[in-house]
């Protein structure tokens, strides 16, 4: 079967990172058309299109390779690779979670974490003893086995269309998880990856500065004192920079 | 066995505004202090630099500078008839934590309630009747005056080298300005921060529907200051980041730009961080509090401080949980209207609204809360409420002050949330949009308080503050008049597209909505209906003095700092130059 041809461990191979690039046939010249609006184009955009790294495998901190081909595939569905910027998974994103999910934050972090803990409205918050890491990890697993049920196979195993269909379903809470609620996780799950996607890239999300780029977002060091009245009405545009490029 | 510590002359529980702001004070008038802070210290020169603060998910998503919900927090639930359950991470607001406290991450909107907003219950059974205030809003007049306070109001403004425009100097109405504020004694310490493209086109809307538009005015300086204690603050650099995040140009002020350059080399001052107040020693019999408890968070080992006066100078819940756990004042009970402590609990009514423009060109990620305009026509008593259904108001204002990547992009409502659709909206639409916002104000309802939670227990296994809040009728009508106002300048905008953003039936802890908790140890004329007389001082320990937006009996239509600001300047002159002569009640019950 043709979705059976995708391979589940591409992340971990980081394949991705070089590859995707000529796979969707993204170039500079595409990359550039994209920014159309004011026609004037940054040096971020070729920079986009070239490898970050080497491809070779990929440090995982927090996730497992399964929970890490759910992550990519996810991300990947949420992010594709078209003319705007390169995939979630070729944006860092999936490292960018990995990492997150590795951190203090991660690991509950600065979260009140006594019990009892009892089931609220939806207006007094979130109430799980689960930290970030562990409820990712046990939204997962729900994900995958509601994906096995409906679809006969886990979740990044599914072809394209499937993918989209398994994710709207979780958005509108339609997915039947046993324990969490698949609104609830979808909600997390696409947070986290926008955080990704756009946060500064000295995180590993962004990476090549893709989605500033995309955005017409300068980044740093965003001293606009000198320029705020002349560019009051038109845009101001520069080569998107990262704390990095400071450091 | 806590360590009992040489008695000082002071002790501050809380080094955020309200703290630094006394702590100046009183050792300028030669008492000794120890400034007491549950957070870490931050200085401008070590963590308020380049490039470090343009980090929009450290500060702003992971929330970098809040309160470590860890060793304490608080429990929420919209009615009385409810459980509360723990806010495990905040949400709705964030109070701050460390040296600077809220005032590092703040905004920096800045400004004065109005002279009727002292005297509302009064001022609105003069105007519309003794029946017009509805049974269950328990409102109070404060126990100080506009004029009173204005000199301290003042004093604030050119510590914080705010930014904006007079429009009431004296009594005369000047234009530019706001023409319904209280008589200012002085201009702004500096001129507006620029406006944006987006505000100049709300303020021109304004104006043509009969409003009076005026630049926002903010504690961050257009340009480099000299402030009252001859401290330099820089100009604003327009950078974005102002929100949740330090400024790095000390242009927004904050305790740790504006005094605590001075306090720290003060050989009579000591500060004393990741030192978390556990109790306050109440002498019951001699009406005053001998000291605080306090535990370093850094070894666990207990201490006491006793101290002469004793300045509670930490956030609402804090201060009104610290009042609870003590026993002074009575606490409120909801059932029999009786007590103080915990009542009139209120907060910021705000509701938004978002509007696109297609043709127009604009940078969203240049700007500070000082680039937008505002119009306060609608705020308090600056308009008629007969026949509205309501009391309150606020001030309505427009301008992106910022719209960083991840928290700050605009789609229309119905565009996709995630792929390609969405990506091409997402950037279709980043330099073509603006928000505005309503600062609605909170009349304190019956229903809506602060209590011990009888459940949840903090690090030190001290029961939690406990939240009894929900949006009234009065407030959601309030709110939706606003938005009806903003509406109409929306349309005179002539926006390719716009959506109103009217608040929820019920308030909830979740999205970000507004940090400006108030009431729960309120001022007023006498202990029956306060927990604090006009000076501060704690009726039932009158070697206590209480800061910060607990005291205040209800929420206006305006952000809180700037009254906050005052108030402890207000208070400070009575303690240096009143209750350190002759300690006492400053007013006799």
């Amino acid at each position: 079967m043709a979705d059976d041809t995708i391979p589940r461990r591409r992340f971990l191979l980081g394949a991705g990172i070089a590859g995707t690039a000529v796979a969707t046939g993204l170039t500079s010249t595409s990359a550039s058309e994209a920014q159309a609006p004011s026609g004037t184009q940054t040096p971020a955009a070729s920079a986009q299109t070239t490898p970050a790294a080497p491809a070779e495998p990929e440090i995982l901190l927090a996730l497992t390779a399964t929970e890490a081909a759910f992550v990519s595939a996810a991300v990947d569905a949420f992010i594709p690779a078209d003319q705007l910027s390169p995939s979630g998974t070729d944006c860092g994103i999936v490292t960018f979670i990995d990492r997150q999910l590795a951190s203090a934050w991660g690991g509950g972090a600065k979260m009140y974490r006594s019990g009892p803990f009892q089931k609220g409205k939806p207006e007094q918050g979130y109430q799980l003893p689960l930290t970030p890491k562990e409820y990712f990890s046990a939204g997962i697993a729900e994900a995958n086995d509601w994906s096995r049920k409906t679809y006969g196979k886990e979740f990044d195993r599914l072809a394209p269309a499937d993918r989209t269909a398994a994710l709207k379903a979780m958005e509108e809470g339609k997915a039947e998880f046993s324990g969490l609620g698949s609104k609830s996780f979808f909600e997390r799950l696409l947070t986290i990856t926008m955080e990704g996607f756009f946060s500064d890239p000295i995180y590993g999300g962004n990476r090549n500065r893709a989605s500033w780029t995309m955005l017409g977002f300068p980044g740093l060091p965003a001293t606009y004192a000198g320029k705020f009245e002349e560019y009051r009405s038109k845009r101001y545009t520069a080569h998107a920079q990262s704390i990095a490029d400071f450091s | 066995m806590a360590t009992r510590l040489k008695e000082v002359d002071a002790v501050m529980v809380g080094m955020g505004w309200t703290g630094a702001i006394l702590a100046r004070e009183l050792t300028k008038a030669g008492l000794s202090v120890v400034g007491l802070e549950r957070g870490q210290d931050r200085t401008p020169g070590e963590n308020f630099t380049l490039p470090s603060v343009r980090d929009e998910l450290r500060y702003a998503a992971r929330l970098e500078l809040m309160q470590d919900n860890s060793t304490d927090t608080i429990t929420f639930r919209n009615a009385s008839a409810e459980t509360a359950l723990p806010i495990r991470r905040f949400g709705a607001f964030l109070p701050g934590e460390g040296v600077g406290g809220s005032g590092i991450h703040w905004g920096a909107l800045h400004w004065r309630f109005l002279p009727s907003d002292f005297r509302l219950k009064s001022h609105l059974t003069e105007r519309y009747g003794k029946t017009a205030i509805p049974e269950d809003m328990t409102i109070q007049d404060w126990p100080i005056s506009y004029e009173e306070l204005e000199p301290h109001y003042d004093h604030f403004d050119k510590l914080c080298g705010v930014s904006g425009k007079a429009g009431n100097l004296k009594g005369k109405i000047i234009a530019g300005g706001n023409p319904f504020e209280g008589p200012r004694s002085d201009e702004y310490p500096n001129k507006p921060i620029m406006t944006s493209a987006p505000s100049l086109m709300f303020s021109d809307a304004a104006r043509s529907l009969g409003f009076h538009p005026f630049p926002s005015p903010v504690a961050i300086a257009s340009a480099a200051y000299s402030n009252s204690e001859g401290l330099t603050l820089g100009g604003c650099e327009y950078c974005g980041f102002c929100n949740r995040i330090a400024c790095e140009a000390n242009a927004k002020a904050s305790a740790n730009t504006t005094i605590m350059p001075l306090l720290r080399p003060d050989s009579k001052f000591e500060l004393r961080t990741r030192a978390f107040m556990t109790r306050l020693i109440y002498d019951r019999p001699g009406k005053k509090v001998t000291g605080v408890a306090y535990t370093d968070l850094r070894t666990g080992e207990d201490y006491e401080q006793p101290a002469n006066i004793v300045v509670l100078s930490s956030y609402v819940f804090s201060n009104t949980q610290a009042l609870l756990l003590a026993g002074i004042g009575e606490p409120y009970d909801r059932a029999s209207g009786k007590g103080v402590v915990g009542k009139n609990y209120c907060y910021q009514f705000e509701a938004p609204a978002e509007a696109f423009f297609e043709d127009k060109e604009w940078n969203p990620f240049m700007g500070s809360a000082g680039t937008s305009a505002c119009i306060d026509d609608f705020n308090g008593e600056n308009f008629d409420h007969s026949g509205l259904g309501f009391f309150g108001g606020g001030y309505i204002n427009c301008g992106t002050a910022a719209a960083p990547p991840i928290s700050g992009r605009g789609v229309p409502h119905g565009t996709p949330r995630w792929g390609s659709d969405w990506k091409r909206a997402t950037v279709k639409w980043y330099h073509h949009f603006t928000r505005f916002n309503t600062q609605g104000s909170v009349y304190a309802n019956r229903e809506n308080y602060m209590d011990l939670d009888p459940t949840y227990k903090d690090a030190f296994g001290r029961p939690l503050i406990r939240m009894t809040y929900n949006g009234t009728d009065n407030d959601h009508k309030m709110s939706r008049f606003l938005l009806t106002k903003v509406e109409a300048v929306i349309k005179a905008m002539n926006p390719t597209h716009y959506e109103m953003r009217p608040r929820p039936k019920n308030f909830t802890v979740v999205p970000y909505q507004s940090t400006h908790n108030t009431g729960g140890t309120m001022m007023g004329t006498d202990p029956k209906s306060s927990a604090v007389n006009r000076y501060l001082q704690a009726w039932d320990a009158h070697n206590l003095f209480i800061m910060g937006a607990s005291v205040f009996p209800q929420q206006h239509g305006y952000n809180p700092t700037g009254t906050v600001g005052a108030l402890a300047y207000w208070s400070a002159k009575a303690i240096t130059e009143q209750y350190i002569k002759k300690p006492g009640p400053l007013v006799h019950a």
